[in-house]
């Protein structure tokens, strides 16, 4: 399949050069793109880079079955592009996303709408959609939410408890990220990859690290690829344990929520250890790791994690037991798998859907080429589902924490990198907790950024938490929200 | 004067004492989840500091606003002087009073809801929705356990229903009054009063937008409903009426102990129900006086 495929095609963490690319007629890249999308790729970022006056669009497609990449752009544009979304609805925050940007308007597109622009200090949200009729009544949450959680506003049409429609907006943290980054990377880029979305900080720092270590041409040590796939899996543990946690306290079920609450920041501890910070700012630095993990601290590592596993299995199991638990996540909050393909969920979400997802396994790159960790799958999709992947996720990755850090890599921490290549298109997935993490950057000639692009899982997945509320009771929101538990700032950048 | 003091003693009873409930039952809370949880006294200090605040008004509300809480703390405050106290009786008995207790606490929640709605914001729209559709199925179920009790000692007045106890049906009885206890009060399985979620609450959604004395009112009158249902519930259990008043007494303060930790446990052991399936408890905790009011009916004539 991939000999015909009319785009280039790329593994992952490696680049191209940007005349290589092959470029179309705009409607012509549209038609592939579909075609693509139809036979299995999956549409990992869809984005404009600006050229003098006008703009060309960049496709970049995955083929997870095949473990390979694509890439393709159009021909420089300007005004209107038939819209892909018509055909593949996966594409459709991308395309509103090319149109707010650079003004590229994508024809046909059936809701064009800001995604995070703003209008003074609020986001230009726009229209919602409304159902009207005698009984519908709209509710409105947010942006600003009880308890300490990112702003985000929630537009329900409901006929009594049941929500007919969910539109969610979002744009009220969107800092300018990947504006800041034209012309970069600058001394301070490396923190702000940091905190694009904070609770992912590996999977966003080693995103970006193995970035420009493939657009220098190398790559980091394997000891340094080794750390970074630990903390990544540490990363994994901390956040599902809180999201379980979190689950269980939105249905007011104790037990588990009082320990999980705890059991996180075991888990959180132990990143700590790394790097001396507990979600693991500084552990990631292009061209290696500038912390060594040596054996004395390694075995110690070892036993807490091993503790810490005893007691997650504990506070877990008592969630799996109890049937007032059960009952509140089956069947609740479901995204249908033909509904995940279309939407294009990654990660924990589509896992959920019985979606075979995981660029550790799909797009091994660093440590993962040498060991990987066991895709976690659930059919069901609905709220049930997306805990118990997060609960063998748990599972799995504890294992493959124990058995990995028995067998470290040894050798250098850190290689001096060279700079950038010039104009080179380079590509990096991570499998962050959420999901896929996808960086792409465009060199100029003179090997400074001229765009880069973050996708973050979650762009891909508010979609799947609207669809989930179609029919379920609105006192089911939070949970449903939870179970996704998408980031708003990895959204709005 | 014998009246006036015996007025005084028991408003003081009601008034200081009721707080005391819900921290007793964190306090359980906390302790089965490994915490140190709040202090006991907490309701008390939070009614101080809210008594002490202002009032934020919506433009929108009329002075129901204020009116409501201020009316269904003085209703559940009549209906807790219309409840005996073991062997000391209550202030006020005559035949029927036990229908004007359930009225007294019809009225205080129509008041709750009126405020409610006085905001104007969907959410308390929401919450008001659900509190009332609930209480419908809460009331047919105490009505039904107060004809038991009618059936069972041949009168309408609280003080000799509820003297001696309720006899062969008294353990369905218990269980429907237990159940019927939990939806009144908001507590899990019903609703979560800890949740920060605006859109799963049912009680606390209503007074979302209330503040100062009225949001302390509330809160207090919420715990005065809470010791009323304990005690009646311990009551109706217990022929407390009969007992000396030293050991009355201690049988009361034990068996209200005993339910407030029982309402805690449950409340630490088990996730709250989806609320399709909220009407379904309902109805068992009616069958369950329904059941009860039959075994007392049949075994009358015996």
């Amino acid at each position: 399949m991939n000999t015909i495929s009319p785009f280039a095609l790329l593994p992952n963490t490696t680049s191209i050069l940007w005349a290589e690319i092959p470029a179309w007629p705009v409607a012509q890249l549209v038609q592939a793109t579909a075609v693509e999308l139809g036979r299995g790729a999956r549409l990992c970022a869809w984005f404009a880079v600006p050229e003098e006056t006008k703009a060309c669009i960049v496709a970049l497609l995955a083929y997870d079955a095949d473990n390979t990449l694509a890439v393709g752009r159009s021909e420089s544009l300007m005004g209107a592009f038939p819209a892909l979304t018509t055909i593949r609805p996966q594409a459709h925050m991308f395309e509103r996303e090319v149109w707010e940007q650079f003004g590229l308007v994508p024809v046909g597109h059936p809701w064009l709408k800001p995604v995070r622009r703003m209008n003074e200090n609020a986001p230009a949200n726009g229209e919602f959609f409304r159902v009207t009729g005698p009984e519908v009544h709209e509710v409105a949450v947010g942006p600003i939410h009880a308890g300490v959680i990112e702003p985000g506003h929630f537009r329900f049409q409901c006929a009594g408890e049941e929500v007919l429609h969910l539109e969610i907006a979002l744009g009220y943290q969107h800092r300018g990220v990947e504006e800041a980054l034209i012309g970069g990377p600058y001394r301070g880029t490396m923190s702000q990859m940091e905190t694009v979305s904070g609770d992912a900080t590996i999977a966003h720092a080693t995103a970006y690290a193995t970035l420009m270590e493939t657009l220098a041409g190398s790559e980091a040590p394997l000891h340094a690829q080794w750390l970074r796939a630990v903390a990544l899996e540490l990363e994994r543990l901390a956040n599902h344990t809180g999201d379980i946690g979190a689950l269980a306290g939105d249905v007011a079920f104790l037990p588990t929520a009082a320990a999980c609450g705890k059991i996180r920041g075991d888990f959180l501890n132990l990143t700590a250890l790394i790097c001396g910070n507990r979600f693991g700012r500084g552990l990631v630095r292009p061209g290696g790791c500038p912390h060594d993990l040596e054996t004395l601290r390694a075995e110690q590592l070892l036993k807490r994690l091993k503790d810490a596993l005893t007691d997650t299995a504990q506070a877990v199991g008592w969630f799996w037991e109890a049937a007032s638990v059960r009952s509140r996540f089956e069947n609740v909050g479901t995204v249908f798998p033909a509904q995940a393909a279309e939407i294009g969920l990654v990660g924990l979400a589509a896992r959920a859907c019985g979606l075979v997802r995981d660029v550790r396994y799909d797009h091994p790159a660093g440590w993962h080429r040498f060991a990987q960790v066991p895709v976690a799958v659930w059919p069901s999709g609905d709220i049930f589902a997306r805990a118990r992947v997060r609960s063998l996720e748990i599972q799995r990755s504890g294992q493959y924490l124990c058995e990995q850090l028995l067998a470290p890599a040894d050798g250098e921490r850190f290689s001096e990198l060279t700079p950038p290549a010039p104009d080179t298109l380079a590509v990096s997935l991570v499998e962050g907790w959420r999901g896929e993490v996808c960086h792409v950057a465009l060199t100029d000639a003179a090997g400074r950024f001229r765009r880069y692009k973050i996708v973050d899982p979650s762009f891909h997945n508010w979609t799947g938490v609207a669809l989930a509320l179609r029919g379920t009771a609105i006192s089911d929101f939070p949970i449903c929200n939870k179970s996704f538990n998408l980031s708003y700032c990895g959204f709005d950048l | 004067m014998i009246i006036i003091a015996n007025l005084i003693l028991r408003l003081a009873f009601w008034l200081l004492l009721a707080p005391l409930l819900p921290g007793v039952i964190n306090k359980v809370k906390a302790w089965v989840a490994g915490r140190r949880g709040p202090p006991v006294l907490q309701l008390y200090y939070d009614l101080a500091k809210l008594w002490r605040k202002g009032v934020v008004m919506s433009e929108l509300a009329s002075p129901g606003f204020i009116i409501g809480p201020a009316v269904a703390w003085v209703a559940l405050l009549s209906s807790a002087l219309l409840m005996p106290l073991g062997p000391a009786g209550s202030v006020l008995s005559f035949r029927g009073d036990v229908l004007l207790l359930i009225y007294l606490l019809a009225l205080a929640r129509f008041s709750i809801a009126w405020a409610a709605m006085e905001t104007g914001s969907a959410f308390e729209g929401m919450g008001t929705a659900r509190e009332v559709s609930y209480a419908v199925l809460g009331e047919t179920a105490i009505i039904t356990a107060v004809l038991a009790l009618i059936v069972h000692s041949g009168s309408v007045s609280l003080i000799t229903m509820l003297s001696p106890a309720a006899g062969a049906g008294v353990a369905l009885l218990a269980a429907g009054l237990f159940i019927v206890l939990l939806a009144e009060n908001c507590r899990v399985p019903f609703d979560d009063p800890n949740t920060h979620l605006e859109l799963t609450m049912v009680h606390e959604v209503m007074i979302l937008d209330h503040s100062g004395p009225p949001l302390a009112v509330i809160l207090h009158g919420a715990s005065i409903k809470l010791l009323l249902f304990t005690l009646l519930l311990v009551q109706v259990v217990l022929p407390v009426g009969e007992m000396s008043p030293f050991i009355a007494t201690g049988v009361l303060a034990a068996g209200v102990l005993v339910v407030t930790v029982g309402v805690g446990l449950v409340e630490s052991l088990l996730a709250r129900l989806a609320f399709r399936r909220v009407p379904l408890l309902l109805t068992a905790a009616f069958l369950l006086c329904l059941f009860a009011l039959l075994v007392v009916w049949k075994g009358r004539g015996q």
